[in-house]
């Protein structure tokens, strides 16, 4: 089946065949990432604008560098330069960029539903990097890619969501792909930050770490914010730790080979403790290295490419 | 202003408790009996076989955006709507810029509805001085000035205390509160219900148990005080029951329901589509099922429409930054109609009466009767029409409704205001 997705939104919407065909078409230009030469000329003489409404350094660099990969020239704007912070709407503001001839917009917004609003306003591809906290669909893609080199198939394996889910859209489009591919997801924290609403998801809802963690093969934490904790979302940091954080103790509870994520940034000491963070189970970098051959896969897809000719590519 | 003979109608006031297929005359602005056979030959005479001929319909709970927001509506555009829905009587909310917290301020809107309205048009005047849940305002004055009730509409009075006085002062005046029900607290940057379809969107959520604390304080209040405080919108299941338990004891307190919470749920939206934003939001099945059963039972008194106009382009945004609210009165019946009595076996005569004489009576408006000496407000529909709703054709303003472009079924032809025909067959001939 030939790659038709113009849009890359969410992965609620993806099959798992389409999941599969993102993931091999990464690990095809993974390879080129390790060659001296890491540049193709897969989107030659196109343009792509990164259009960051709200502040991200990470995910702006990987789709950057992705793009740069795939020989596209790229434009960043973020929330600051934009001119929506004069008052220009959403709508205008993605009408330029198209009217400037940008061949694909990539769109990280606080507001969720936004990339489905400029998808139905624009006639180029939109990329979602982010929409509030909705869905973070190319972290899930990295996510579950990453998963995939350590574990194989994800079929019956125990994935554990640790953290603030109820605001994630890391959590979210996590668990549309694990669901997908049969993996069991165990979302776990306080029950402020894990409501059971998530079950409707498919998902098993618990506040019992321990239960939770046990021979799970994959723990992912997500960052603790301090606004939650002004916000009343629970007492504070040193009592979620004390609670939720992973430290040595905790992590022995886990499958002795699974692999501990995190898609930063990292708050040391919060949610985990620095020696898990660097340690032998943790793919946390691996996670970043990914991110670019899954964003290269990604717009190269979106863009109009087609899985099997990547190398060629 | 010739009479009126309105013939082969199906008569339904539920008022008078009439409903059969019979001849309405009108003469002097007035229902009465029969005509003389002189004036009968005088008489205008409209043929309304298939057509059911009402009370003219009833709103306690329009927004018109005069003063300040004219943009988006006015008195003149929001009561064409209002004829074009079959509405005779509509009572404003006092959410305008400046907001209708002075005497000054209501003296302005009479004059604009004096001027411009083609139907009735009542005004409401605010709880607190600027609507900031802050002082009262002046309740008094604004009684004198006109208004039929208080109501801080758009939001709700927060302090306990503030409300507890000014359920206290108002009774003085014999002034209905009507009140939004909702706890800020608990709804700070909430843009839909709190439920499963906000959490897969990624949206906040407003929980209902924000507006089940506030009913619940407010019949609390109604209790100790005895002024009469009426529920707006109520959208949520265990409201209803709430309602329910005390109007059963007594307590004087009415609500209302709107045509989109018994139509719809959280669901609709799925796509981020910002014609279903609003506020209360549309809340789940169980929800809208609730609400039916309490309108079922009198639990909810009435049907009301928020109708609340945007433009194009505030609504057209993400859905965190656009405006709460739709437009209501050009399809109120229909909907209410499909909902009630197609899907959900409610007597067409009941749904006539919670549109006129409940409403009506609730504010104690002249208004929702077809009987004898009464003025002569009618609104006659074909229950059975179909018709596709353009919001753009419509009369309003603004377009923002979720009902644009689908087919509807039951459609007003004809609406009378004080035996003159202000809106017929589509058009506005007042
Ligand atoms: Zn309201």
């Amino acid at each position: 089946m030939p790659w038709t997705r113009r849009h890359l939104l969410t992965l609620e919407e993806l099959s798992l065949h389409e999941i599969d065909q993102i993931h091999a078409t990464a690990a095809a230009f993974k390879k080129i990432l390790g060659r001296s030469v890491k540049k193709v000329p897969a989107l030659r003489g196109k343009t792509i604008v990164n259009l960051f409404l709200e502040p991200s350094t990470r995910t702006r660099m990987a789709f950057d560098m992705a793009a740069k990969r795939l020989s596209a020239d790229v434009i960043s704007l973020d929330g600051s330069s934009s001119s929506t912070t004069k008052g220009e709407t959403l709508r205008d503001t993605a009408q330029n960029i198209e009217a400037l001839q940008a061949d694909m917009i990539v769109i990280r917004h606080s507001a969720a539903g936004s990339p489905l609003y400029l998808s139905k306003i624009l006639g180029i591809p939109v990329i979602n990097a982010g929409d509030g906290s909705h869905e973070h669909p190319t972290q899930g893609l990295l996510d579950t890619f990453t998963m995939r080199e350590h574990l194989g198939s994800l079929k019956g394996r125990k994935v554990v969501i640790l953290g603030d889910i109820l605001f994630s859209r890391v959590a979210r489009s996590n668990i549309h792909a694990l669901t997908k591919f049969g993996a069991n997801v165990t979302i776990v924290g306080p029950s402020t930050l894990v409501p059971r609403t998530f079950e409707a998801l498919g998902v098993t809802v618990s506040h019992d770490l321990k239960s939770a963690l046990s021979d799970a093969d994959v723990v992912m934490l997500l960052r603790i914010q301090h606004e939650r904790q002004t916000a009343g979302m629970f007492p504070s940091l040193g009592e979620y730790t004390g609670l939720f954080g992973l430290n040595k103790t905790r992590a022995s509870w886990l499958n002795p080979k699974a692999i501990i994520m995190h898609p930063g940034p990292i708050n040391r000491g919060v949610e985990i403790d620095s020696e898990l963070a660097d340690g032998n189970n943790s793919v946390i970098l691996e996670q970043v290295t990914n991110g670019i051959a899954v964003r290269m896969a990604v717009l190269y897809l979106c863009s109009g490419g087609q899985p099997e000719s990547v190398v060629s590519a | 202003m010739p009479s009126l003979w309105i013939s082969n109608a199906r008569v339904i006031d539920p008022a008078s408790k009439r409903d059969a297929v019979g001849d309405l005359f009108i003469s002097n602005g007035k229902i009465v009996a029969s005509l003389s056979s002189a004036e009968k030959k005088k008489a205008k005479k409209i043929d309304a076989k298939g057509l059911v001929a009402c009370p003219g319909l009833v709103d306690i709970h329009v927004h018109f955006r005069e003063p300040g927001q004219m943009h988006k509506e006015t008195i003149e555009t929001g009561s064409r709507a209002a004829a074009a829905g079959g509405f005779t009587s509509v009572v404003c909310m006092p959410n305008t810029a400046p907001v209708a917290d002075t005497a000054g301020t209501i003296q302005q809107i009479k004059d604009a509805i004096a001027r411009t309205a083609c139907i009735k048009v009542y005004q409401t005047g605010c709880i607190t001085v600027g609507m900031k849940g802050q002082a009262l305002a002046p309740i008094g004055s604004l009684k004198r000035a006109g208004v039929i009730a208080i109501t801080d509409d758009g939001d709700c009075v927060q302090s306990n205390d503030l409300m507890r006085r000014a359920c206290e002062y108002a009774k003085m005046f014999d002034l209905p509160l009507m009140d939004h029900c909702q706890d800020h607290s608990m709804t700070v940057g909430a843009v839909m219900n709190e439920g499963v379809v906000s959490t897969r969107l990624g949206l906040k959520g407003w929980p209902n148990a924000a507006e089940d604390i506030i009913v619940s304080r407010n019949v609390i209040l109604a209790t100790y005080t005895g002024a009469h405080i009426h529920m707006q919108h109520i959208s949520s299941k265990a409201s209803v029951e709430l309602l329910r338990r005390a109007k059963a004891r007594g307590v004087s307190v009415t609500a209302e329901a709107t045509p989109h919470h018994i139509a719809l749920t959280d669901e609709a939206c799925g796509t981020y589509d910002t014609h279903f934003k609003m506020n209360p939001p549309l809340r789940t099945e169980e929800d809208r099922i609730a609400i039916i059963e309490g309108l079922r039972d009198g639990t909810l008194d009435i049907l009301a429409t928020d109708h609340a106009p945007h433009t194009d382009y505030e609504k057209d945004k993400e859905f965190d930054y656009a405006p709460n609210g739709i437009l209501g009165l050009e399809t109120a019946l229909a909907v209410s109609l499909e909902i009630l009595v197609r899907k959900n076996k409610f007597k067409l005569a009941t749904v006539v009466d919670l549109f006129t004489r409940k409403p009506a009576q609730l504010l104690k408006l002249e208004a929702g009767t077809l009987a004898d000496g009464a003025p002569a407000d009618v609104c006659l529909f074909d229950p059975n029409e179909k018709w596709v709703y353009d919001a753009k054709a419509g009369f309003s303003k603004s377009s923002n409704s979720p009902w644009h472009g689908q087919e509807l079924r039951g459609r007003v032809k004809t609406t009378i205001v004080d035996g003159k025909v202000v809106f017929n067959n589509g058009k506005i001939s007042a």
